[in-house]
This record gives structure tokens, sequence and C-alpha cells, in this order.
């Protein structure tokens, strides 16, 4: 293992950073869910990094439980998106703010 | 230069453009196969990282089933022929950038003061003595069976909430009304079968 673990996490940071802005400037609701995958995904590099430097598998556990809430958050996401498609003609996330106020 | 190390910066610098042209890219199909890309880089990253098992459900499940899921629904929604989205993020654009930025400069500090950027991991990964699948299963099974399970139950309710999201709502049906239609077609029937005789 010659590659210093800290520039995996940095690696993971800067994903994290990407999916972060991607939430904050895109407006098409299925491109923030795409960013928020991208999100998840940085932060599962970061526990499997931290699992092989503390040699433990307890990081590499908890990167598998969080890509099977990804799956399920995906799943109900997704069928929001379709429901308010199907209401608004529309994905766009200004477009649905009845319950902003 | 060791051969782990080549690897991750082959595909470190492929991650970071992949997830940048997510991020500018205007077509939502294309944001998707960039994301593709940069989830068999990170599949890459956890077999670097000595977990094979990762490797591949990272590969089965995101890269396959959730990307899927996603260009289904893109496709379904047919998002590219809709009305452009409008720019109005005029003033949050450059803002979300500059925090973007402070937000790794913090990061670095952070993981030189905490981890250290000479820090390695140890050659041996003693925890994946046996293999890592068998390893992790280990793990799973005993000191996180509970989560195991509650996680099975997230499962169930997911697809359940997924079938009564995306139901289309009919309207409940009387039994009056039924009736009523079978009344209509049988008036209507026997002209038809004078008319087919005739």
């Amino acid at each position: 293992m010659r590659t210093p673990v800290a520039y995996y996490l940095m690696l993971s940071g800067i994903l994290f950073m990407l999916g972060t802005v991607g939430v904050l400037t895109r407006k098409n609701a299925l491109l923030i869910f795409m960013s928020v995958e991208l999100q998840l995904n940085a932060v599962n590099l970061s526990l499997v990094a931290f699992s092989r430097l503390h040699d433990d598998l307890t990081g590499q556990v908890l990167a598998f439980f969080s890509m099977v809430v990804a799956a399920a958050e995906v799943v109900v996401g997704l069928a929001i998106i379709v429901a308010i498609y199907r209401r608004r003609r529309s994905v766009d996330v200004d477009d649905v703010r009845e319950l902003r106020w | 230069m060791p051969l782990d190390n080549v690897v991750f910066w082959v595909f470190a610098p492929i991650s970071i453009a992949s997830a940048i042209g997510m991020l500018l890219v205007r077509n939502a199909i294309h944001a998707a196969l960039f994301l593709i890309v940069n989830f068999f880089c990170l599949a890459v990253f956890f077999l670097l990282l000595d977990a094979p098992f990762l490797f591949a459900v990272q590969i089965v499940v995101y890269a396959g089933a959730i990307m899927v899921l996603f260009l289904f629904v893109i496709m379904l929604l047919g998002v590219d022929s809709n009305v452009p989205i409008r720019e109005r993020l005029l003033v949050q654009r450059p803002i979300a950038f500059i925090l973007g930025a402070a937000f790794v400069v913090e990061l670095f500090l952070a993981i030189r003061a905490g981890v250290g950027f000479s820090t390695k991991a140890p050659d041996a990964f003693t925890a994946n003595e046996g293999g890592n699948t068998q390893a992790v299963a280990k793990v799973l099974f005993s000191q996180y069976f509970f989560p195991f399970e509650v996680t099975s139950i997230l499962l169930l309710v997911a697809a359940i909430a997924a079938m009564v999201l995306a139901h289309r709502r009919t309207r409940a049906v009387t039994q009056a009304e039924i009736d009523a239609e079978a009344e209509d077609r049988d008036e209507r029937a026997p002209a038809y079968d004078a008319e087919a005789a005739s």
C-alpha cells in the first residue's frame, strides 16, 4: 500500500464538493438527484479508505449499508419525480414551490 | 513507481473530470453517462483499497441497477424534449463555486492536521484474512446482524412506496356504474346484431 490514505480522502472530499456544487447550481430535479448520488459515493470512498487505514472491516460494512440505503432512496426519489412530472409536466424544482411558505 | 500509485494517478483525474463533466453538460443523458464513468473509477479505487466485494457491489448496484433506473426515468420523461431549463441562478452559481473551493481548502487543512499527508496504510490488511467477502460476511452477520435485518425492511418499504407513488391513480368504480354500462351495451347490442345480419 504505497499511496498515502490522505490522497483518497482528498479525492473523496473533492468529489463530495463537486456533488454539493451540483446540488446548489442545478435546477433539473433528476440532475440534483444524480449529484446527491455522487456525494454518497464520495463518502463511501472515504469510509473504505479509513477501513484500510485502521485495518478494520467496519468501514466496508458501513459503505455496504450506505449503498443499500442509497438504492432505496433512489427508488423512492425517482418515483416522486415521476409523480411530480405527471402532475406538472416539468421536473424543474422551481415549479414545485407550494410547500415553501 | 509502485503499481497502485500508478493506477491511482490514472483514475483520480478521470473521476474528477467525469464529475466536472456531469456538472457542466446540459443534457441529462450525458450527465448520467458521466456519472457511470465516475462510478467505475470509484470501483477501481475500492479494488486498490483491498475491498473487492465492494468493487463488485459498486458495479452491479450502482453502475448496473441505479444508473439504469436513472436512464430509464430520463427516457420516460423525455427531459431533453422539455422546455429549456431557465438559468435564474446567476447569483448563486459563483457563490456555490467559491464555497466549494473554500471547502476543499478547509478539507486539505483538516486532512493534514488529522491524518497527515504521508501516513500510509499498513502493508498487510489483516482484517481480510480468508478472503474479503468471507471477512465482510463474518462482520456483517455477527456484529451488524440487526442493522442488516432492518435494511431488509427498508428495502421492502421502499419497494411498496415506489409502487404507491408511481401508480396512476384510477377512480374507484361502483357496482351501479358497472351495471349501467352493461345495460347500455345490451341496448346497443341488438341494433348491432341486426345490422350485422342484414
